[in-house]
């Protein structure tokens, strides 16, 4: 690295190590915003695999979401005692696996799924696999919803809580802790292990983009027939690229469920999965940088709007409140930001060319 | 029995309704590649604007007959959503015509959750009674029952149908339609105006969704802001399952996907021994599609191989 690339980036480093400790003197909500547009990017770096290398449009990406999510915390929750009596016979308080079980087992149940998904489907392309793969999040939406009776797994709209907080050999990050004098609470706590997680993702998709199976992915992405016609194997790599993105979704669904301590189908409608490629596309389709900047912008901004929408909504007289300004301004970006830059904010420079031809007119 | 033709019934009422809006979806998709997102929104507007008019014309002129305020506040909402679809294309998908496809696809979104935001804003969000405007005694048919508003539903959607397919088949906006969406370019050198066309494509498709959105509010008894999006999602499915881009195709998928719904509906609990309940019928329609997909990539009538990304 050059010395002045090396400066910045100690100050950047320095930044994000130190923003959370700043933010948590004006109250905890400010750093959970931060956590949960951290989760955001794991989740639009996790579709970006799909949807951005190998230009498969996944209208379902939540029910990934979903399943590392519920997986986790059945592991990681009483319900699983309270709902079978074999289960409390051999374990009264719950399974509570560690998380070196738990995480795991989440993101394989997920990448299954997104291999499950994917098998169907290849022969399907653009529109057609879109909404396939919406229907594919609607199902497990409303299987999670409703397997509550005969049998009750998922406990249905009301969701599981209680879920373990994520421990580390005893070190438990729910709870705060003291470093060097300074008080650093739990939600910041988890700022660090998201931070973590996002750098391990984007240093894994670098790498992944550069490697023989990224080229692979956006030849196929470029031109499914000349792909194949050049020897890729293009039904493996199509099915890696589900696992994979899957796989991402799994384990931020583990970190979701650990974060918040309950889940419910709520959390994971057709909105989030919409929102979460909106985040993909509206930053910079396929460019790492700008995947995360959309992710940031969509998660981030609407909340701290949130914070000043109480005056508007007084002189609105109650019409425009804080949730209906935010669902305005996103959708407003969202229409303004393709307009101006169709490519996204930040495109990628060297693959300038469109994902895919442009419409005939 | 009678269960049977009843959930029949009820099915080829539903099955209509999607078809109406799935129509919409597949003649937009055929001329410009586009899944209108906003179409499902489009729907709502119609069935809210015609609440609006029904509470304003039943205050000012009370005494008119039902079947009057019903068929001037449905004229009112097809000339609202006409023009708002007509307002959508060009704000929205026109600039973006030579972009990347996803980027209509987000604009799409965007506009759908503006559009509920904003009927939100206008209508609050709560649940609203659609007033009942039609005669209530049903008739009986072979020990099922029959409303009259579920024959004006069959009714509308047969003779919108063919007035739809009259007007595609046998006139010059038809033809030019589908020359664009054979080929714009050569359909523009044969004299066409390709945006002139699309124009008239969208206001068609507003058409038929305000139809089918006054239908679902007068079947349903209410209506709210949010109230486009499942419908919307059906028909996308039913315009898919039939082969997207092909008009009978939609008609064919929405019927078919209605009566799959009421029957699978009214059947599933007796056949799994109440294991799975009536709760699950949302997703008969998601499980239909794949399960077509599978075997048929391009849809039941879809002639054209699914290669476009």
């Amino acid at each position: 690295m050059k010395p002045n690339k090396l400066v910045t980036f100690f100050i950047v480093a320095a930044a994000l190590l130190v923003l959370p400790l700043l933010l948590q003197q004006g109250g905890n909500a400010w750093v959970r915003i931060v956590d949960t547009a951290l989760l955001y990017v794991l989740l639009a770096l996790g579709l970006n695999i799909v949807v951005g290398y190998a230009g498969l449009l996944d209208l379902g990406y939540v029910a990934f979401f979903a399943l590392g999510a519920y997986l986790f915390a059945l592991l990681g929750s009483p319900h699983l005692a309270e709902a079978f009596p074999v289960i409390a016979a051999a374990f009264p308080e719950g399974l509570h696996l560690p998380i070196w079980a738990a995480i795991p087992a989440a993101a394989a149940l997920a990448g299954f799924f997104g291999v499950v998904l994917g098998a169907p489907t290849l022969k399907l392309r653009g529109d057609y696999l879109a909404i396939v793969t919406l229907g594919f999040g609607e199902i497990i939406r409303v299987f999670l919803n409703n397997l509550d009776r005969p049998i009750n797994l998922t406990n249905g709209p009301k969701g599981i809580n209680q879920i373990d907080s994520m421990k580390f050999f005893g070190f438990d990050l729910g709870k705060p802790h003291e470093f060097l004098g300074i008080e650093v609470n739990s939600v910041s706590m988890y700022y660090y292990l998201f931070l973590v997680l996002v750098i391990v993702s984007v240093i894994i998709c670098h790498r992944l983009e550069n490697s023989r199976i990224g080229r692979a992915w956006m030849a196929i992405r470029e031109d499914e027939i000349a792909a194949k016609a050049m020897g890729i194997n293009t039904r493996n790599m199509k099915l890696l690229a589900f696992g994979m993105g899957a796989t991402f979704g799994g384990v931020s669904g583990s970190m979701f469920a650990a974060f918040q301590g309950f889940v419910s189908p709520e959390s994971f409608s057709l909105m989030e999965s919409i929102m979460i490629v909106a985040m993909v596309v509206l930053g910079g389709i396929g460019h790492l940088p700008g995947v995360i900047l959309g992710a940031l912008l969509l998660a981030a901004l609407p909340e701290v709007l949130r914070h000043v929408a109480g005056p508007l909504q007084a002189m609105t007289d109650g019409r425009l409140d804080s949730a209906i300004l935010r669902q305005l301004l996103i959708a407003l970006a969202m229409i303004v930001v393709m307009l101006m830059r169709p490519r996204g904010l930040w495109p990628s420079p060297e693959h300038a060319k469109p994902l895919v031809k442009p419409v005939k007119s | 029995m009678e269960v049977l033709l009843q959930q029949i019934i009820n099915g080829l009422v539903l099955g209509s309704m999607y078809a109406l809006i799935a129509l919409g979806y597949t003649m937009v998709y055929g001329i410009i590649n586009l899944i209108n997102f906003a179409h499902g929104e489009v729907l709502m507007v119609g069935a809210l604007t015609s609440w609006t008019i029904i509470g304003l014309m039943q205050e000012a002129m009370p005494g008119t007959p039902g079947w009057l305020i019903l068929l001037i506040s449905l004229l009112i909402a097809f000339v609202v959503c006409g023009a708002l679809n007509f307002a959508i294309e060009k704000v929205a998908y026109r600039p973006l015509r030579n972009s990347p496809k996803l980027a209509p696809l987000i604009t799409a979104i965007g506009m759908s959750l503006l559009l509920q935001t904003l009927a939100m804003m206008i209508w609050k969000p709560n649940y609203k009674p659609y007033p009942t405007l039609l005669p209530t005694e049903p008739f009986q048919v072979g020990g099922a029952v029959i409303t009259v508003t579920q024959l004006f539903i069959l009714g509308a959607t047969a003779v919108s149908l063919s007035v739809l397919m009259w007007l595609v088949h046998y006139t010059r906006l038809g033809r030019a339609m589908r020359a664009t969406a054979e080929n714009p370019r050569v359909a523009a050198l044969m004299g066409v105006r390709p945006d002139t066309v699309i124009s008239a494509t969208f206001i068609i498709g507003a058409i038929l969704a305000a139809l089918a959105g006054v239908m679902y509010a007068s079947n349903y008894g209410t209506v709210q802001h949010t109230m486009g999006f499942l419908p919307g999602l059906k028909a996308f499915t039913a315009a898919v399952f039939g082969g997207i881009g092909n008009l009978g195709g939609a008609v064919l998928g929405g019927i078919l996907l209605g009566l799959i719904e009421s029957i699978g509906a009214g059947y599933i609990g007796p056949l799994t021994g109440g294991v799975l309940g009536s709760q699950y019928s949302d997703i008969f329609a998601f499980i239909v599609l794949i399960f077509v997909l599978t075997l048929r990539p391009s849809g039941l009538l879809g002639e054209r191989v699914a290669d476009r990304a």
